[in-house]
């Protein structure tokens, strides 16, 4: 028994299994981040010493900048890779799929350094509400950066070897992975004006 | 094994010969999966309902020690038998997070769905099967973190199923059990909504278009967009409240806020309503998820049933999608008295008053779809005959609380436990029960027992109303909800409250009744009737496959050629045309 529309595209929607599910999920994921913008709305309007607490927590503005081009670029080689599979060259796939796991390292160590400051400096998720609401989001955030580059690692190394038994499928893979990796990215250049420069 | 297919089928071959465990625990086939929420979802209504017989023995005896098991549920719960407020809390909690999450959607979304929906679109599965065993495998982690906070220091979730800020930020341990498992919950919401999803758009046998669908996959279809959408902001609040417990966040916690006379210390500016914004975002959408897959069941027994197609399909199916749509906007009618304004009252009693339409308009055309038609009152149908008129009660009652003026004495009265079980308990139950009885000989080969099904039949209706009538009573004379002792010290519940204990004795009547089906469940299926593919003479495709259905379901491709009720057609000798049935074989 063979599930029909995994590679193949179905004649009525145009679209694989694969490519409906995606969008699907990233739709929940717009209402699971949408709930968080609007508590932070919700918060924000509510009465707390919003730019106080802001001024207080003395967010690293130029160390936000470069992750933003360190997560746009990473977008950047994502597309690259998928590029490179539908041109039929695996190596400069792995090459730039693992530069993309590489960037998302690169924003984790950013952030890292940028939470341990604040923590030197006593700033914890309990010390004030817009610390609360950054820690929480931004959390979440890095935690969906794992899962991507989780999933890219295993696309550009385990998962390659699907190119040899359909590499459609794979290509197909590495498209969706894609699309949430962008979505990723999407929520950080939401949340970068709305905790840093806001 | 050698079968001349497509070469890529090879490895899928070697399904036939899976282990036990591949086979019937960690299967990927949305058959055995159907039937793991089945089982799952039947197992934890039982123990749901157990939890409410307890309270009601507080009820309806108040302060007194518990007969027989009075003494098995320890010191710290039951001292002497007699059953503590706290404890009589986490039943109350408990009994709701698991009759909505752990009955009722696992059984009408997870079950159905799965077994029933790539069946009746002539599907070989559903379009994710590894995720679909992944969505049963959390909703059971769910599960089982719900019972294990039982055991938990202090005890299991006792704020409610709602589950309200800031009593529930402060509340014991129970409470991030409570959290986790949500999360969890959610998970498997979410991932099972999806796999609905890609695969009715996709996986859609040839000729089977959307107006071709059976009411069944259209009500499944409608339920997974509000799952998909309505289940992440709760996991947002989940997330917040974590926070707010573990992190020590203020997210709910608003500034000043004095508990057991001290100012808590936290830095504040929280919002509680936050959190009934969050939770009844997806709640109200909730509601829906426990109530269509029920209609869709009952649309599909009654046209069955009636040899008729259903009155007004089209206007059905644009009802559904409408109330879909609506149950996003509507939330706030459950906080009428939270104090959040006119302005926004107004727009949500609107806002109620016009969903109640779709659901008017699905209810009345079952009704109609009634008439002049040669009905078979087997037990499915029974079932689902009983469910209009609980199903009409449940709606009209819940009328006066979508309007604010009206809601407001009313809403922490009985009026509302009386007015929402009468939608799920007599409502969506019965229709789930229904969809058991139609289905049973789909699953297993084997009919039940229709002399069984009558005794578990009307004894459960007469217990169901016996049990939840006089709520609505209660709640017009004003007796609260969640009292512990169910308003005995209230003066002006004194003619009323006579009626606990035939409440109680009803509940624990329901329970016998009971019994029948249960013995009707496991006799049946090595001693009932054998059943032929299609016993109920049915339209749709599923009734096409063998029962029980092998692995891949049908033999040959699906084809369907017409509508989904192409009952009673004019000019022929049966009185059933099979969706499947190609036009010039119909015509001899």
């Amino acid at each position: 028994m063979e599930i029909p529309y995994t590679v193949e595209r179905n004649p009525e929607t145009g679209l694989s299994n694969g490519k409906i599910g995606i969008w699907l999920f990233l739709t929940s994921e717009v209402m699971l981040f949408g709930a968080l913008f609007a508590t932070y709305i919700m918060l924000r309007v509510g009465g707390a010493d919003w730019q106080h607490d802001q001024m207080e927590a003395g967010l690293n503005i130029p160390l936000a900048t470069v992750n933003t081009i360190v997560l746009i670029t990473s977008s950047v080689t994502m597309v690259m890779a998928w590029a490179s599979l539908v041109r039929r060259q695996l190596d400069r796939y792995r090459l730039f799929m693992l530069a993309t796991v590489a960037f998302g390292f690169v924003f984790l160590i950013i952030k890292y350094f940028e939470y341990t400051a604040k923590f030197s400096h006593g700033h914890f998720p309990e010390t004030s509400t817009f610390l609360a609401i950054y820690f929480t989001m931004t959390g979440l955030h890095g935690l969906h950066v794992i899962g991507g580059m989780a999933v890219n690692f295993y696309l550009a190394v385990p998962g390659a070897k699907l190119w040899q038994r359909n590499p459609q499928w794979l290509t197909d893979r590495v498209e969706h992975s894609g699309l949430f990796w962008h979505f990723v990215d999407l929520v950080w250049i939401f949340l970068f004006p709305v905790f840093y420069l806001l | 094994m050698a079968e001349p297919v497509r070469g890529k089928d090879e490895e899928h071959e070697h399904q036939h010969e899976l282990g036990f465990w591949r086979k019937y625990v960690f299967s990927t086939d949305h058959k055995v999966i159907g039937v793991q929420y089945t089982i799952t979802g039947l197992c934890f209504l039982f123990l749901g309902f157990s939890l409410m017989m307890l309270m009601r023995w507080q009820l309806a005896y108040p302060d007194q020690p518990i007969p027989l098991i009075g003494k098995l549920l320890g010191q710290a719960r039951a001292p002497g038998g007699i059953m503590t407020g706290d404890f009589y809390n986490e039943l109350g909690a408990m009994h709701g997070t698991i009759m909505v999450f752990l009955g009722v959607v696992p059984l009408a979304v997870g079950g159905f769905g799965n077994f029933v929906l790539p069946l009746q679109i002539g599907a070989p599965d559903m379009a994710f099967p590894r995720l679909n065993m992944a969505s049963y495998w959390f909703l059971f982690l769910g599960g089982m973190t719900m019972l294990a906070s039982f055991f938990a220091p202090g005890g299991a979730a006792a704020s409610g199923w709602t589950s309200y800020a800031p009593l529930s930020d402060i509340a014991m341990n129970g409470q991030t059990w409570w959290l986790v498992g949500m999360v969890f919950l959610i998970t498997s919401s979410l991932l099972g909504a999806i796999n609905f999803i890609t695969t009715t758009l996709q996986l859609r046998a040839k000729g089977l278009s959307y107006m071709r669908l059976p009411f069944f996959v259209w009500s499944q279809l409608v339920t997974a967009f509000l799952l998909l959408l309505a289940f992440p902001p709760l996991e947002t609040a989940a997330v917040l409240q974590l926070m707010d417990r573990l992190a020590g966040t203020s997210f709910f916690l608003p500034s000043g806020l004095v508990v057991g006379g001290e100012v808590l210390q936290v830095s504040g500016g929280g919002s509680p309503l936050l959190w009934q914004h969050l939770f009844w975002f997806l709640a109200h959408p909730e509601v829906y998820v426990l109530i269509l897959p029920a209609l869709g069941i009952v649309a599909e027994i009654i046209a069955n049933t009636t040899r008729k197609p259903l009155w007004g399909y089209r206007a059905m199916v644009y009802s559904l999608i409408f109330l879909g749509f609506m149950s996003f906007i509507v939330w706030a009618h459950h906080m009428f008295i939270t104090g959040m304004g006119t302005v926004m009252s107004s727009f949500f009693q609107t806002t109620t008053m016009i969903i109640s339409i779709p659901s008017v308009v699905i209810l009345t055309a079952l009704i109609l779809s009634l008439w002049g038609g040669s009905i078979r009152f087997n037990a499915p149908m029974l079932f689902a005959l009983a469910f209009l008129p609980m199903f009409g009660i449940g709606g009209l009652t819940g009328l006066p609380l979508g309007l604010a003026a009206a809601d407001i004495p009313l809403h922490d009265t009985y009026y509302v436990i009386g007015h929402f079980h009468y939608v799920v308990a007599p409502g969506t139950l019965f229709a789930l029960m229904a969809g058991v009885y139609y289905w049973y000989p789909k699953v297993t080969g084997r009919m039940m027992s229709e002399r069984l099904a009558r005794i578990h039949f009307w004894p459960s209706l007469l217990f169901m109303n016996c049990i939840f009538f006089p709520m609505l009573i209660q709640g017009l004379n004003g007796v609260s909800r969640r009292l512990a002792d169910g308003g005995v010290t209230y003066d002006f519940a004194g003619d009323v409250i006579g009626l606990n204990k035939m409440m109680s004795f009803s509940a624990w009547g329901l329970a016998v009744a009971q019994i029948p089906f249960v013995v009707n469940f496991f006799w049946s299926l090595r001693n009932g009737e054998k059943a032929s593919a299609n016993p109920w003479q049915a339209t749709t495709i599923e009734w096409q496959a063998p029962s029980p259905p092998p692995h891949g379901n049908f033999a040959a491709p699906q084809v369907a050629y017409r509508g989904p009720y192409e009952y009673s057609v004019p000019g022929h000798e049966v009185d059933y045309l099979p969706q499947s049935q190609p036009p010039a074989a119909a015509t001899t």
